[in-house]
């Protein structure tokens, strides 16, 4: 894509910190490239896109993450970034008075939460009071590079849509590069193809409308067997 | 170490063939290691070293992160087979020194205030050592930073200049630095073509306050050629990337 060209950290981008955006710094007034990344330029701002990197919590995020401790508030939940999560005991809907944490969540279990807070020291706190949130006890989870997410969900989520309706799985994007799929083996086989080619293609015009012909062509193939 | 018994410089010109300002040639690939989160494989002349970089990520032992910002942690290592006599493994005086250093070149440039409690881990292993390797590693490692993805101001690019047989040279090789008067390595910090501060500088031996005046300049012009480089070879890395992609299109 000629009209995004890559640039490194450190490069002058534009010399009114007014349209500074994401993925850049501020120094005397201009606008630097914070990291490495695809360059996006409109009229009222510069942002970078990156192309590779960890990921950071922000609030709202819904993330899938592994139960790597339990305490007697609540879980420690490696959520596949740097910081990890805790999950206290008061915001996971399936805890009865009269549980233990041992016995709704353990360790190795997964669940899909959101970001509740995260305090100026990095404690990044989940809930699972929320229409998606869950524990999840079957299924499939495919782990990609978090800087490409925002292509497996598409523009307004069409990516997802289309796998939804093509095949009919059930598919949940964490925020934090860790996907969950469910439904008949054979499809979420295609879906974790597709996802993989995503990964390697992301940054691409057109992604979505070729991943839904490879779908389409793997589907036909599914039914002629 | 008598200067007299080697002749360095004959006929204006060095052993092997260089002007004074001439770097060795520069090999750089990026991208080389899979586990890593970047990584760099470069050749500064008969140097050869593997930069990688992990992180941020959780900091191993805990008591050691900081909840303010990223602890960078920096390892040169020498292999055992990088010299000629076999190296003793494992740190020693030296690789402490300019792990410390090197470290504290790079911070000038990572962003770490942006990563409180987490850890950026740099590894550079020296696989063939031919003088100057600390600047091979500097090079090395700011270009696996930038493969990382890890936020930064600018780069670092680094060289040395020596005085040999009373004229300063760039980028000394092993016969250089052995029967050298003096040597001193140089890491810039660059941001937009632009070198904007020392990172780095050591020096062994010593030169008069000019020739110092004059060894930085020379520095600076290399360290320019070196980042010209070190950019060239993020950006083949990344492009060829995106060129599969249009082929898959088409």
């Amino acid at each position: 894509m000629a009209s995004r060209p890559i640039v490194l950290p450190g490069e002058l981008l534009a010399s009114n910190p007014k349209v500074a955006g994401s993925g850049t710094y501020i120094e005397n007034g201009k606008v630097y490239a914070k990291f490495l990344g695809l360059l996006d330029r409109t009229d009222t701002s510069v942002r970078v896109i990156p192309l590779k990197g960890k990921y950071i919590p922000s609030v709202g995020d819904v993330v899938i993450g592994v139960v790597r401790e339990v305490t007697a508030n609540g879980w420690v939940v490696d959520i596949n970034s740097p910081y990890q999560g805790f999950l206290p005991v008061s915001e996971n809907p399936e805890m009865r008075p009269n549980k233990k944490p041992n016995d709704v969540l353990d360790i190795d279990d997964v669940i899909i939460g959101k970001v509740m807070n995260i305090d100026p020291k990095m404690k990044v706190t989940l809930t699972m009071k929320d229409r998606m949130c869950r524990a999840v006890r079957f299924g499939r989870i495919i782990g990609i590079n978090p800087a490409r997410v925002p292509r497996v969900i598409g523009k307004k989520g069409s990516m997802i849509k289309m796998f939804k309706t093509e095949l009919g799985v059930q598919i949940v994007v964490g925020k934090n590069g860790l996907i969950w799929v469910s439904g008949d083996r054979r499809k979420v086989n295609i879906v974790e193809e597709s996802i993989y080619i995503i990964e390697s293609e992301a940054h691409t015009d057109g992604l979505t409308d070729r991943i839904t012909e490879f779908v389409k062509r793997k589907k036909g193939e599914l039914n002629e067997q | 170490m008598s200067s007299e018994e080697i002749k360095l410089i004959v006929d204006g010109k060095r052993l092997d063939g260089r002007r004074f300002e001439d770097l060795r040639p520069i090999k750089m690939k990026v991208g080389v290691l899979k586990r890593a989160d970047g990584s760099c494989y470069l050749e500064m002349g008969k140097n050869k070293v593997v930069a990688a970089v992990f992180g941020p990520r959780e900091v191993h032992p805990r008591h050691l992160a900081d909840p303010t910002k990223a602890v960078v942690r920096y390892r040169y290592n020498m292999a055992p087979f990088s010299v000629e006599e076999r190296k003793r493994p494992g740190p020693d005086r030296r690789s402490v020194e300019i792990s410390k250093v090197s470290r504290e070149a790079i911070e000038a440039t990572v962003m770490k205030e942006l990563f409180p409690r987490s850890g950026i881990d740099i590894f550079v292993e020296v696989l063939q050592a031919d003088a100057g390797s600390r600047t091979a590693c500097l090079n090395a490692s700011s270009v696996a930073l930038v493969d990382a993805g890890v936020p930064m101001k600018g780069m670092i690019s680094s060289v040395a200049v020596a005085k040999v047989d009373d004229v300063l040279v760039v980028d000394p090789m092993k016969e250089e630095d052995n029967y050298g008067q003096a040597d001193i390595p140089f890491a810039f910090f660059i941001r937009n073509d632009r070198i904007e501060s020392i990172a780095l500088l050591q020096m062994d031996g010593r030169v008069s306050r000019d020739e110092f005046v004059k060894a930085l300049e020379m520095a600076k012009r290399g360290a320019m050629k070196i980042y010209e480089m070190q950019k060239e070879a993020i950006k083949t890395r990344y492009i060829i990337e995106s060129g599969e992609e249009v082929n898959e299109v088409e």
